[in-house]
């Protein structure tokens, strides 16, 4: 079955660089307690996860005691610095989305003491509900059947029914052939596992997930592209790929990211996708964005331009354990708070201060990194204005990979972006990779059948029919 | 030999090691063909010239000199330098340093890390038999004593997975084989107290790191085998 886009993007929705601003989306989003994301002002979006513990039946106990503790903590900050507004996000873990009931329980949990705190103080709360994709653990995964698959939409209808506000999920269709294209540098295998298997599986998934916010009047918030590019930066980070390569593959996941919003998700998107603004940009959703207050989960070199355009601002995810002034999550919630006051406060005086500080935001890091200079406001505009004018989400992904490059290659000769050294050639090579890329899908897909370990995923999973081990067996 | 033609075999060596660090396999190939033409002893080509350039692209990978990709080439280039030696020589398969059962513990799927662990005990020597994701304790255990291993290398990223390296250590140990295999034990939610804690042998923060402890751990096994810092051709 094909899953076909319900909305195609063929123009921006940001019209120009001075709308292109943080806190404003051309399409907010309204909760059912009238809280509006993109509207205007910046909300903190809180994510929290368990210290070291096993879960399952026996823990359970704890792991209550454990969500109840830091949920408490969390609201009873946000109201102490009068916060206009936060978003939690539960983000289940394998356990507690395998055995949806767990997950269901969670979800309760934080959602009471969330309307308690509306209630009695009048503080304003989102409840996020992100299941964990947990198709991958079995190996090759199923990608669109099986109890994996179900426990995943049982925990999406059943925690929105209880009161979930918004849906999302960090998908992970492709990865398999992805994680071996990072590793070995290879962006024609990265083009394939995006632009192909990915839009694939995200028209399958979202659309599912779209149909359950509509029978629940949930939000159908958003994915990331967190598998694909997290890992590159994580890898980047390490010195273990060139940070060239990171920045051209986040430019890459563009399209497959954008594949949720075609078949009907709304935003706010997902922290950990940092080709967010390229979301907004051309879908005109509201996202949420990460940067130095996700020092806590992992490094990067995207702090400060992280922020330039987000609407939620978030830490991805923090332990509930102790610090000097209090646990974890507790803190962070206090940090994103202040962060966010100051957004707001700037955009307050006037439109013109806001820019100012978004430009500060971007500035500060893009020249220092390849990864935050495609991440520029200006530079996401310009890349997404040729992304629009292509129909077909695989060539959009070879075409978002071709012109990272080119604006890498511009950006180093003009001294706005730092490369090192032994990452200039990297730029050259990747470009020739994609040259040898044709513009017709299925005949990549027949050529890719030879380059890939097709017994480490299911074709199948994805609609794609072998067809180069049919060849080979007529002839 | 005259002074001459040793001057030329250890310039040879040096171009061959070069030509591994950059991962170029024809001049590798083109380089240990003339040395085992010249009448040189094919284990000295391996050792002096393929596995000493590998060990040069494994320092540099630690030192942050070379990227994954790059590494991978000079492994590839080594490979095939090594293939062509046994079959122009007729030497039987090199003999690996030891053996390892590798794998991401029950509940975690994470394996990006695991892999490039893997990957750098290859090439540095080792025999390794990846069990894959989400492995559960038993698995392990037998893999452990199917495959006769010497080290057990664990790895987690999960906070909520990690517990389980302990589960694994205590299925290994009822499997009886307490005082036949090491346990080294990484991955970004693990760290050296942890693995006291749990009764692992080591840990490792790095796949550099990694290769470094598996050999210490290795010395320090009773079980080890025969082994020094280069491999070796046996008959
Ligand atoms: C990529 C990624 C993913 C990918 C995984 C891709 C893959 N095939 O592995 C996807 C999207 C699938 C994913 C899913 C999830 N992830 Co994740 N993920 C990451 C991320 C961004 C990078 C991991 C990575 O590949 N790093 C690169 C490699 C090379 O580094 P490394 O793994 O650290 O490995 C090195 C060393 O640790 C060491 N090493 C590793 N293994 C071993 C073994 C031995 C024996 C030794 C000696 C050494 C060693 O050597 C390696 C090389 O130098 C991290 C962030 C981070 N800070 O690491 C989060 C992170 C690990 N994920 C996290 C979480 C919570 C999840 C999810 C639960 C999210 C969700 N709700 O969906 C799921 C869980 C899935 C599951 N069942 O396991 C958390 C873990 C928090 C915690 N401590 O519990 C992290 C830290 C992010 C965060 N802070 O929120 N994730």
């Amino acid at each position: 079955m094909d899953y076909k886009p319900v909305k195609t993007f063929n123009e921006l929705a940001v019209k120009s660089l001075d709308d292109f601003i943080y806190g404003i989306a051309p399409y907010p989003v309204t909760a059912k307690n009238g809280m509006v994301i993109g509207g205007g002002a910046v909300y903190p979006e809180i994510n929290m996860t368990l210290p070291p513990i096993t879960v399952d039946e026996s823990t359970m106990p704890e792991v209550r005691k454990q969500y109840a503790e830091m949920i408490e903590g969390i609201l009873k900050r946000a109201k102490a610095l009068h916060a206009p507004g936060i978003i939690v996000e539960l983000e289940l873990l394998p356990p507690t989305t395998i055995e949806p009931k767990w997950g269901i329980e969670i979800n309760k949990i934080l959602r009471e003491k969330m309307y308690e705190y509306e209630e009695k103080y009048g503080l304003k709360s989102l409840l996020r509900c992100t299941p964990n994709d947990t198709r991958e653990i079995m190996r090759p995964p199923l990608m669109r059947r099986g109890d994996l698959l179900e426990s995943i939409f049982t925990t999406f209808e059943k925690c929105a029914e209880d009161g979930a506000d918004i849906l999302s999920i960090e998908t992970t269709g492709g990865k398999e052939v992805h994680d071996e294209a990072l590793v070995t540098c290879d962006i024609r295998k990265a083009i394939f596992a995006l632009g192909v298997l990915g839009v694939r599986d995200m028209r399958f998934i979202w659309s599912k997930i779209v149909e359950i916010a509509e029978q629940t009047g949930s939000i159908a918030g958003g994915d990331t592209a967190c598998g694909f590019a997290n890992t590159a930066l994580a890898l980047a980070e390490q010195s273990m790929i060139p940070r060239v390569f990171a920045a051209v593959d986040r430019v890459a996941t563009v399209p497959r990211t954008l594949a949720g919003f075609e078949v009907g998700a709304v935003g706010p998107d997902k922290d950990c996708g940092y080709e967010g603004p390229y979301m907004k940009a051309i879908a005109g959703v509201p996202i949420s964005m990460e940067g130095k207050t996700a020092a806590c989960a992992h490094l990067s070199s995207i702090g400060n331009v992280a922020a330039c355009v987000c609407d939620m601002w978030s830490n991805e995810s923090v332990q509930n354990i102790k610090l000097l002034s209090a646990p974890a999550p507790v803190v962070y919630t206090e940090q994103l708070i202040y962060d966010c006051r100051l957004m707001n406060e700037a955009a307050a005086e006037g439109r013109s201060y806001a820019l100012k500080l978004r430009d500060w935001l971007a500035d500060s890091d893009s020249r220092l990194d390849p990864q935050a200079y495609v991440l520029r406001p200006d530079i996401v505009l310009e890349i997404s204005k040729e992304l629009v004018k292509e129909k077909d989400a695989f060539i959009a992904t070879k075409k978002a990979a071709a012109l990272a490059v080119d604006v890498l290659k511009r950006g180093m000769a003009a001294g706005e972006v730092q490369v090192l050294p032994k990452e200039k050639k990297w730029l050259d090579i990747i470009s020739s990779q994609i040259e040898t890329i044709p513009d017709d899908w299925q005949e990549f897909w027949h050529e890719m059948q030879k380059e890939l370990d097709l017994s480490k995923w299911r074709p199948e999973e994805y609609d794609l029919e072998v067809t180069a081990a049919k060849t080979a067996s007529a002839g | 030999m005259s002074d001459f033609s040793n001057k030329w075999i250890i310039n040879e060596y040096r171009k061959l090691r070069q030509a591994v660090v950059s991962g170029d396999r024809v001049l590798v190939l083109k380089t240990v063909r003339q040395l085992l033409e010249s009448g040189v002893d094919p284990l000295r080509v391996v050792n002096q010239g393929l596995v000493s350039g590998m060990d040069a692209v494994g320092n540099m990978f630690r030192d942050n000199e070379m990227f994954m990709p790059d590494v991978l080439m000079s492994a590839r280039a080594m490979n095939e330098g090594i293939n062509l030696v046994r079959r122009i020589r007729r030497t039987p398969a090199r003999r690996p340093l030891g053996k390892i059962v590798i794998g991401t513990v029950s509940g975690d799927i994470h394996d990006i890390g695991k892999n490039v662990v893997k990957i750098m005990l290859e090439n540095g020597g080792f025999l390794v038999y990846d069990q894959g994701v989400n492995v559960e304790p038993r698995q392990f255990a037998d893999a452990v004593k199917k495959h006769k291993a010497q080290i057990l290398a664990l790895s987690a990223q999960l906070t909520t997975a990690m517990l389980n390296m302990k589960t694994t250590i205590a299925a290994v140990e009822a499997a009886g084989m307490k005082d036949k295999v090491k346990v080294i034990i990484g991955g970004s939610a693990t760290f050296q107290d942890f693995a006291d804690e749990i009764g692992a042998h080591g840990y490792a923060p790095d796949a550099s790191a990694a290769v470094h402890r598996c050999r210490e751990l290795l010395e320090s096994n009773s079980c080890g085998r025969q082994r020094g810092p280069n491999l070796k051709i046996v008959k």
